[in-house]
């Protein structure tokens, strides 16, 4: 699935300052059925969003109006648990194009940058200043710049830096994926194969 | 040279190029596929308009959402069905091995693997799914990866990956009575918490871990990922070799010994250093069981609950959203609460010996009645060795009956789900809220620790059964 390229953002949060969301929170096992990639955000955080008759959960954040924009602030180790990216899919299908934590479980991670959603690790005092300021003002931005690496958080004029492996980051910026990578040395990976005598 | 741990010695020999500044092109020699996390990379590879670059080194099953009951019959949910369909129709599109649903040799993907002789010592092995760390037991690499890298496997057998850390976890010593593999692992994740190994691949060694068998050492590289180790490794020994000599059918006398010479390499040289080396004694281990909503949240079975958290300057909304969810408070004492269910299967203990476990316990006893128990195989074959060792007729005098396999109420993606608000005291591998039903309430404890609460209703010290 092609997806959007990413370099400069500019947008408002949604704080989530839970720990060790595991991915069965993000889309529960039930929801796994499909066998597209599309249409997850419906079901992102179902059982939090939504009480067991069906009706919105007013208390849960994403159905708290104030709050909205592309970048999701969550606790730290985000996406601990099972291995399926329709945790991923769910979280980009809804809207998000960013999520900012002070860690994230490896195969997240992964699956993220493999799908245009970017992971952001900050210190995680930052991270606990930006929900603090989010939450009193659900209006202000964060200041996204991919390419330098670079995040401006609202009442700060300093940008923070973070870490992002240089392969990774041109995939993003150029919507390119590991498969096309990975596809374009096919010889090399034929030679491999010959050397170590498997096939 | 230099000195290299285990987990060096199989990435470097599988690293086929090295991208400045990036991640490494890792060869992956065994790939494990099932009907939830393939349909989307199959898709993928019929829009590009490209075939399975290497089909004989993936193995497909059908495992996480089909019945335990009835199995011969059509699958009653409509997008399950589908699904195993689909999975069917790409691997004969494709010519992937399958062991679908009622093969002889069908079952949980991790279960399977190993039984029937494709997990071998030095291999990169991957599935999607996070449990595929369970195949570390035999001294491979094994790891969980997400949909889209299924596809990068499927199309070129190859992955992406960074290397991680590595981390030597020493259980030395002897364990106690009722202790097993399983509470080893639940004490050293408590101790780590769940995302305390994020970032490093384990490799577990000492004189406790030597003495297990297979089965128990799989239950342990099982649950690495619960603390968020990329994923966990045993060296393979003797008993590896014993295990596998049954396993691997065709090979003449000489061909065994040639992999044996490679494989006995297989292990971490003397003196090696690790990014972090953590040093536990067996004997300080008792029987475990969680609390809250991850797996991190244990403690012993006789333990009280904490009263925080942990962090005493910090704010403990996780940790009482949790006990919240579980409906205990900080402090309570677990032991002799009642529960309503009782789960014995999955990838971390659907196993054979997790069956003789379990009936050595209840066996002469009656279950208590409160309990509704799902006792589910973890394959075909470990349902009929349970037959044919006898095990059956000890569960069904008991009062138990015996399902047929899948992952079941693990994920409960099938029918086999924990009504809300009822606590289940479950021998699978996570407590997540919902895991195994919406509000369903998770313990997770050992099939000794089960079986004590199947037959008291209550939760038990399985030590007091033990003599
Ligand atoms: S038994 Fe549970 S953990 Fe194991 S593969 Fe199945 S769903 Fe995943």
């Amino acid at each position: 699935m092609p997806k959007e390229k990413i370099n400069k953002l500019e947008s408002t949060c949604v704080p989530l300052p839970i720990e060790n969301i595991d991915t069965d929170q993000i889309i529960p096992a039930r929801f796994l059925t499909a066998t597209t990639r599309e249409g997850f955000g419906e079901n992102l955080f179902r059982d939090w969003r939504y009480n067991k008759d069906g009706s919105a959960n007013k208390s849960f954040i994403l159905n708290n109006k104030a709050f909205s924009g592309k970048v999701l602030i969550a606790g730290k180790n985000f996406g601990c648990g099972s291995s399926r990216e329709h945790a991923v899919w769910a979280i980009y299908d809804y809207g998000f194009r960013v999520v900012i934590s002070s860690f994230f479980a490896d195969i997240f991670k992964n699956n993220s940058l493999n799908n245009g959603l970017l992971p952001i690790i900050l210190p995680e005092d930052l991270v606990l200043n930006l929900i603090q300021a989010v939450q009193n003002d659900p209006g202000v931005k964060v200041k996204i710049n991919l390419e330098e690496q670079k995040i401006e958080l609202p009442g700060s004029r300093k940008a923070y830096q973070f870490e992002i492996n240089k392969y990774k980051k041109d995939c993003m910026i150029n919507g390119f994926n590991d498969i096309d990578y990975l596809l374009n040395i096919k010889n090399k990976i034929i030679g491999f194969e010959e050397k170590k005598g498997i096939t | 040279m230099k000195a290299k741990t285990l987990f060096e010695k199989i990435w470097d020999s599988h690293a086929v190029y090295s991208i400045e500044d990036g991640p490494e092109v890792l060869y992956i020699d065994q790939h494990y596929i099932h009907e939830v996390t393939s349909p989307q990379a199959f898709k993928g590879l019929d829009d590009r308009g490209i075939k399975v670059f290497r089909p004989k080194r993936t193995l497909a099953t059908a495992d996480h959402n089909i019945p335990t009951k009835d199995q011969h019959l059509t699958i009653k949910e409509e997008l399950s069905r589908l699904q195993v369909e689909k999975l069917t129709e790409n691997c004969k599109k494709h010519k992937i091995n399958l062991f679908g649903l009622n093969h002889k040799k069908n079952g949980i993907v991790h279960v399977i693997g190993p039984e029937l002789g494709f997990t071998r010592p030095g291999m990169t092995i991957v599935c999607g799914d996070s449990h595929t760390s369970t195949h570390g037991a035999f001294g491979t690499i094994a790891f969980g990866i997400g949909t889209s890298e299924v596809e990068m496997v499927l199309a070129t057998q190859c992955l992406l990956q960074t290397k991680p850390k590595t981390m030597r976890i020493n259980v030395n010593g002897d364990l106690k009575k009722g202790v097993t593999s399983k509470d080893i692992i639940m004490y050293i994740i408590a101790k780590l918490t769940s995302g305390g190994a994020t970032g490093y691949f384990v490799e577990y060694a000492g004189t406790a871990i030597e003495k297990l068998s297979m089965e128990a050492r799989m239950t342990i590289c099982n649950m690495s990922i619960e603390m968020g180790a990329r994923g966990g490794l045993i060296a393979p020994d003797k008993i590896t070799f014993a295990y596998l000599k049954k396993r691997i059918g065709k090979l003449t006398d000489k061909e065994w010994e040639s992999q044996l010479r490679k494989w006995k390499k297989l292990k971490s040289d003397p003196g090696v250093k690790f990014d972090k080396e953590i040093k536990i004694q067996a004997s300080d281990i008792n029987p475990m069981i969680t609390f809250g909503t991850n797996p991190g949240m244990a403690i012993t079975v006789t333990g009280n609950i904490p009263l925080s958290g942990g962090l005493e300057d910090k704010k403990d909304e996780s940790f009482l959203k949790s006990l919240n969810y579980m409906g205990f408070k900080p402090g309570d004492k677990l032991a002799g609460r009642k529960v309503d269910y009782v789960f014995l299967g999955s990838c971390t203990n659907g196993r054979i010996e997790d069956f003789r476990e379990f009936a050595s316990l209840v066996k002469g006893r009656k279950k208590a009645s409160n309990i509704t128990a799902l006792l589910v195989p973890g394959s075909k074959l470990v349902e009929e060795q349970v037959k044919r060792e006898g095990l059956l007729e000890i569960l069904n005098d008991a009062g138990f009956e015996l399902r047929q396999p899948g992952c079941s109420s693990c994920l409960a993606m099938n029918e086999d789900k924990i009504p809300a608000g009822k606590y289940a005291v479950s021998t699978s591998n996570r407590n997540f809220e919902g895991r195994q039903g919406p509000g369903a309430r998770t313990l997770l404890a050992s099939p000794l620790t089960a079986a004590a609460a199947a037959i008291t209703g209550k939760i038990t010290d399985p030590s007091e059964f033990i003599n």
